[in-house]
């Protein structure tokens, strides 16, 4: 029997079913896109929906490698992908769980924003691009003598069946 | 890899196109070929983007660096040939009223 989980944005209790590490190089961010991608199409996502959870993820690893080591190269990044399906969310038929971890300097999660949208600047998007994606999103410090950051970043599966002819819009939530 | 970029001087017009992904590995020498082209002082660029099929927030950084220093020097900077891929994020960042976006080479002026 399944174990029921109510919360969007903990880490699960199981082991993950793919696990990446790479180190913190951008040239790695490719690979990490390419592997979301596919996995969220066989745990049903959209094609659209599958490319912005690839976005969420490489804005993430970025924000890792220039924030979190300053762009040093040979740093550890986990990646951690769970399917929700052993899951029993009211009304969450399926999804994809995301967890990031790394050994960076930790910040107050509360302090992890993004700017105001409307001070139009080069950067700082990254925080509000993955939250406008995903359904849940949220940083937490890692317990331990590493030290490190956590995102657990959660996209629920959409189920309601799309009228024919009906393009859905390029930024609809799937759900949350 | 070093990203790809193409760069067509058409008069006052310079039409810039870089092919492939446009993420941290690479936006930083995109900054680069895009300085460089405004530096010129050109009455138009024009940033073709139809062989980018992904670009992230770096990549919109640059594009936003861009556009300041191109209204510092009143030169107009056109995107054209987004895939949609691409427009996600701009719209994401609320940033696809903020560029003059055009489906098209012939409609960017080129």
């Amino acid at each position: 029997m399944s174990k029921a989980r109510t919360e969007l944005d903990a880490v699960p209790g199981s082991a993950p079913h793919v696990e990446l590490r790479l180190l913190s190089q951008p040239r790695y961010l490719c690979g990490a896109r390419d592997a979301v991608s596919s996995i969220a199409r066989r745990f049903g996502f959209d094609e659209q929906t599958s490319g912005q959870l690839a976005l969420a993820v490489d804005e993430a690893l970025c924000n890792v490698i220039r924030h979190g080591y300053q762009e040093a190269p040979d740093r550890p990044i986990w990646l951690r992908i769970w399917p929700l399906e052993d899951e029993t969310v009211a009304g969450v038929a399926g999804g994809i769980r995301i967890v990031i971890e790394d050994e960076a300097r930790q910040v107050e999660p509360d302090l992890i924003k993004s700017r105001d949208l409307a001070d139009v600047r080069p950067g700082g998007l990254g925080v509000h691009i993955i939250k406008q994606i995903m359904s849940a999103a949220k940083f937490e410090k890692r317990s331990g003598p590493q030290g490190g950051m956590r995102l657990i970043m959660t996209k629920v599966l959409d189920t309601k069946p799309e009228s024919a002819g009906e393009r859905r819009p390029a930024l609809a939530k799937t759900k949350g | 890899m070093a990203l790809q970029v193409t760069i067509e001087i058409k008069g006052a017009i310079v039409v810039v196109g870089p092919v492939g992904d446009v993420d941290l590995n690479c936006s930083r020498e995109f900054q680069g070929h895009l300085k460089k082209v405004l530096e010129s002082r050109p009455a138009r660029v024009i940033v073709d983007l139809a062989k980018v099929p992904y670009m992230d927030s770096s990549g919109v950084a640059t594009l936003v660096e861009a556009m300041q220093i191109a209204r510092r020097t009143s030169t107009k900077l056109v995107l054209c040939g987004m895939q949609d891929k691409v427009r996600s994020i701009f719209e994401i960042a609320r940033l696809d009223r903020v560029f003059t976006i055009v489906p098209d080479m012939a409609t960017a002026g080129a």
